[in-house]
């Protein structure tokens, strides 16, 4: 277990420390969300039925947008190699990586979401609930992400992948996460149900990227 | 001073054939080593050095023929008993040098040595707070090395060593290569330059 936890460590430092891309995500979210009132309009009803969905955008875009270059870093600087030839599996490893890239990019993410639901016009549930399918989600995003990030390294597409590969595979996560948040804002609809799935799509995801992942970077080490 | 304790081992290749990027680059290949043994690979540029460094390590997948080690730890891989230099460093610039040493420490499993005294010994004591990307491309191969003495498997695959390193950097890994081969360990070194210690040669694809 040292093993993982010094992986995490380790990529948690550089993507926090300065030139890492722990900022960016947080910076790119900021900004869709402050441009949208800007975009819409002054139409305050309108922006905070809208409000969800630009959340839930922003944060998926901006989790994606650093992750293609999860395990480019450690391929050009041959870690990789030697993260193949370590005493633990590459299943664990690639787990450990995308837990790391969740907790320093995709975390940010939940903590701003108050603050960027002021802008929004969204109460203090509604913020809540979109906070709370961001936490259950988000890990979804990053892990399926992971699978796009792992081939990016194999067939040297990088940002090409991103779009055509995980993007759809994204979009079950953003249905369900808005529906989920406009259940509790708008109400017909039960909570439950929609953040089960969430939460299922996530824990799906925890299992195969890792797998699909250590898959396809076996065949990219040449 | 040594972790080995393996006593005899045998590392050997029989009929290695590689294939990369669609061109064969070298078929029917044996070699061997034993315990406190160097093997020197020469060979032209394009010849398939490094390419037959990474079939041991793993790092890729043989067209044919077969790697084994006789006499290691049964219940790890090859590829988990060997510590492969690169051309690549496998450093991080944000880190430090005493942090990179420490995660490779960490993260490479096995039994482990001091690492202040690894970086001591490759000469880096003065730098362990410097972040790596100051380093320059001599004392990052030192710190690579580092990594070699701090976490000990038996199999070095090393891959142009002493490239970079400046005269009494090479005098010092020839020390450290003695050292282990003392130990029981085994290398395999890629190299166009003089080893610096004794090696029997092995010639890929005809004269350089």
């Amino acid at each position: 277990m040292t093993a993982l936890a010094a992986l995490i460590r380790r990529d948690i430092r550089i993507a926090l420390r300065v030139g890492g891309g722990a900022l960016i995500g947080v910076l790119f979210f900021l900004t869709v969300v402050v441009l949208m009132p800007f975009a819409v309009g002054p139409d305050l009803a309108l922006l905070s039925r809208l409000g969800p969905a630009i959340l839930w955008l922003g944060a998926l875009l901006a989790s994606l947008l650093t992750l293609d270059r999860l395990f480019m870093a450690d391929h050009e600087d041959g870690s990789l190699d030697l993260i193949t030839m370590s005493r633990t599996p590459l299943e664990l490893a690639c787990a450990a990586k995308a837990l790391a890239h969740w907790l320093a990019a995709g975390l940010p993410l939940i903590v701003a979401t108050p603050v960027l639901g002021l802008l929004l016009n969204l109460d203090m549930i509604a913020t809540a609930a979109v906070a709370l399918t961001l936490l259950a989600g988000t890990p979804a995003l990053t892990f399926t992400g992971m699978i796009g990030a792992a081939l990016a390294v194999t067939l040297h597409r990088g940002g090409l992948l991103m779009a055509v590969l995980v993007l759809p595979l994204s979009i079950p996560v953003l249905i369900f996460g808005v529906a989920a948040s406009q259940a509790v804002i708008v109400g017909p609809m039960t909570f439950g149900a929609p953040f089960s799935i969430l939460c299922a799509l996530s824990l799906v995801s925890l299992v195969i990227g890792p797998f699909a992942a250590a898959a396809s970077l076996r065949h990219g080490l040449d | 001073m040594s972790g080995l304790n393996q006593g005899d081992m045998r590392l050997s290749g029989h009929g290695l054939r590689c294939v990369r990027g669609g061109r064969e680059v070298f078929a029917g290949l044996d070699f061997a080593a034993g315990s406190g043994e160097a093997v020197a690979v020469v060979g032209r540029n394009g010849s398939g050095k490094t390419s037959l460094l990474r079939l041991i390590a793993g790092l890729l997948v043989p067209a044919g023929g077969t790697i084994a080690l006789e006499g290691g730890d049964g219940e790890l891989t090859l590829a988990e008993q060997c510590h492969y230099l690169g051309h690549r460093d496998a450093l991080k610039p944000a880190l430090s040098v005493a942090e990179n040493l420490a995660f490779w420490a960490d993260f490479l499993g096995g039994e482990r040595f001091d690492a202040a005294e690894s970086l001591a010994e490759v000469g880096l004591d003065h730098a362990t707070h410097l972040p790596a990307g100051f380093l320059s491309a001599g004392q990052r191969r030192r710190l690579s090395l580092a990594r070699l003495l701090t976490v000990r498997r038996p199999v070095w695959l090393l891959d142009e060593p002493t490239n970079a390193l400046d005269v009494a950097g090479q005098d010092m890994f020839a020390g450290l290569m003695r050292e282990h081969l003392a130990a029981g360990g085994m290398i395999v070194a890629a190299t166009h330059a003089p080893l610096g210690i004794e090696s029997r040669e092995l010639r890929i694809g005809g004269m350089a």
